[in-house]
């Protein structure tokens, strides 16, 4: 679940991916809100409870992979003793640290290049250059400039996040519709009205979007990041347990990861549905 | 009366395309003059110079300062709600919001949508959001109204409440307005005088001394004319 969501996230971070439709056709007045159809829960909890059902019988050893039970009792303990929220909490804070150099840094870089055509002349050979690397493969070099402290797994998140969100915001400025632009021209709008007016908000659909491939790559970058000597964090935690073959934990860990991956994303949406409640309702 | 516009020699080339051929045209202030030729004849761009978006010319010309342009498409933006639209590049009203939105919902009433000062514009009818961008234009106050077909896009029956409601706007406002359409009645419905383009030239003039609210049948005559000045002389087909 975790890595299938998280390799969607590898593949497209160099890419500008398209918002769905920037000006839609006028939607209906009233969306509704359709029930989930439950017959779609009916195979994972099948899976789920042939899971269980290997693990009981013995077919699938412990070692191997622990059974939902002791997955969920382990949970459980992790919790109440107080070890899963700390590892929570200095990996939240690291992707929090991380994501917040990495938007900065990005955001500048698109913001001068997508306003300004010197920006863009200076700016986006390079980025565009470096881009096209996989920034996981920085490890090494992050390694040697960094130490292996806190610093190469910021860094790595950082640039997981920069890249998309740069590439995204740079796209979206430059699709700002020009009739739009004449329109403020002749209205009288001054420079600054017409960036703060018209193009700032014609790109936020497009960096919203980069915002979201760049929270995915972010926790992406961390997972890889806490593989280097961590010392606290899920990665620790995870990687401490497969020390003692504890598959329970290693699971756990697992899903505190997806959990967070996907709580992040549904903030960015619960963002876009206020952000871009202009659109055609 | 001094003029609105006047314009002398204006040469306009798209590459090797002469689209404005040596052009002199004067507007009086708070006169209606109607542009009419057929596509690419140089009206849109004769307005789009004069609206200041292509300075790329030869010859002379002289607009107000005050210029303000409705276009084929109402071209809102999206994310400012209908009000901010209209108040947004408002000058010299000051800087206070309550007093900017008071404006514009003076101007909404106007164009008959006071309601819908809140509206996001991407909800309003085609009719709606071009009343809104006449709205947008009229608050400037402008002293050249330049409209560049902006029923283009209407259904006929919107195209005609729009007319009515343009002429009622230009007798409050009186701004000198150019207005360029291909369709003969608009022009001759709402114009004072009717000018016909072709090559880049002028090469047909008309007053219209009817009184107004205007009738379609008391200009079928002059219609006739016109439409033969645009090179259609089988009328009926017309």
């Amino acid at each position: 679940m975790s890595a299938g969501e998280k390799s969607v996230s590898i593949s497209t971070a160099g890419v500008v991916a398209r918002p769905e439709s920037v000006v839609p056709a006028r939607a209906p007045a009233v969306k509704q809100r359709k029930l989930p159809d439950l017959r779609r829960w009916l195979s994972p909890i099948g899976l789920v409870l042939l899971w269980q059902a290997a693990s009981s019988t013995g077919v699938l050893p412990p070692d191997k992979l622990a059974s939902p039970a002791t997955v969920f009792r382990s949970a459980y303990e992790l919790v109440v003793d107080g070890q899963l929220v700390d590892a929570f909490l200095v990996s939240l804070s690291r992707v929090a640290v991380g994501f917040v150099i990495g938007a900065v840094v990005g955001g500048a870089l698109g913001l001068v290049s997508g306003l300004s055509r010197w920006g863009e002349r200076l700016l986006d050979p390079p980025v565009q250059m470096l881009r096209t690397l996989p920034h996981l493969g920085l490890i090494p070099l992050f390694i040697l400039w960094f130490g292996i402290g806190e610093e190469p797994k910021l860094a790595l998140v950082a640039a997981g996040v920069a890249f998309p969100l740069y590439l995204n915001l740079h796209a979206g400025i430059r699709q700002t519709d020009p009739a739009l632009l004449e329109a403020a021209r002749v209205l009288g709008y001054t420079r600054l009205d017409r960036v703060v007016h018209v193009v700032l908000p014609s790109a936020v659909p497009q960096t919203l979007v980069g915002l979201r491939i760049a929270l995915g790559t972010a926790w992406l970058s961390l997972i890889v990041g806490e593989q280097i000597n961590a010392d606290a964090g899920i990665g620790y935690l995870i990687n401490n347990a497969r020390e003692f073959l504890r598959t329970d934990v290693v699971v756990v860990g697992l899903l505190v990861y997806a959990l967070l991956g996907l709580s992040t994303d549904a903030l960015v949406r619960a963002l876009e549905r206020r952000v871009l409640r202009w659109r055609a309702r | 009366m001094a003029g609105a516009v006047r314009i002398r020699g204006l040469v306009k080339d798209f590459g090797p395309r002469r689209v404005l051929a040596g052009l002199d045209l004067d507007v009086a202030e708070g006169e209606f003059v109607a542009l009419l030729g057929r596509s690419g004849c140089g009206k849109s761009t004769l307005l789009r110079i004069l609206a200041g978006l292509d300075p790329d010319v030869e010859g002379t010309f002289t607009v107000p300062e005050r210029v303000s342009v409705a276009f084929q498409q109402p071209r809102l933006l999206p994310w400012r709600r209908v009000w901010r639209n209209i108040s947004l590049g408002l000058r010299g009203v000051g800087r206070q919001r309550d007093k900017h939105r008071a404006v514009a919902e003076r101007a909404l009433a106007e164009v008959r949508l006071a309601d819908h000062a809140d509206a996001w514009p991407l909800t309003l009818s085609g009719g709606e959001a071009q009343r809104v961008s006449l709205a947008r234009a009229l608050v400037r106050e402008p002293e050249l109204l330049l409209l560049d077909e902006p029923f283009g896009a209407l259904d006929a029956l919107t195209r005609l409440a729009m007319h009515h409601l343009v002429e009622q706007l230009w007798r409050e406002h009186r701004p000198a307005v150019l207005f360029v359409t291909h369709d003969v009645d608009e022009a001759l419905l709402l114009a004072d005088r009717v000018v016909v383009l072709d090559e880049g030239r002028i090469v047909a003039e008309h007053h219209v001394d009817l009184p107004r609210p205007r009738r379609r049948a008391s200009f079928a005559d002059l219609r006739v004319e016109v439409l033969s000045d645009l090179g259609v002389d089988d009328v009926e087909a017309a």
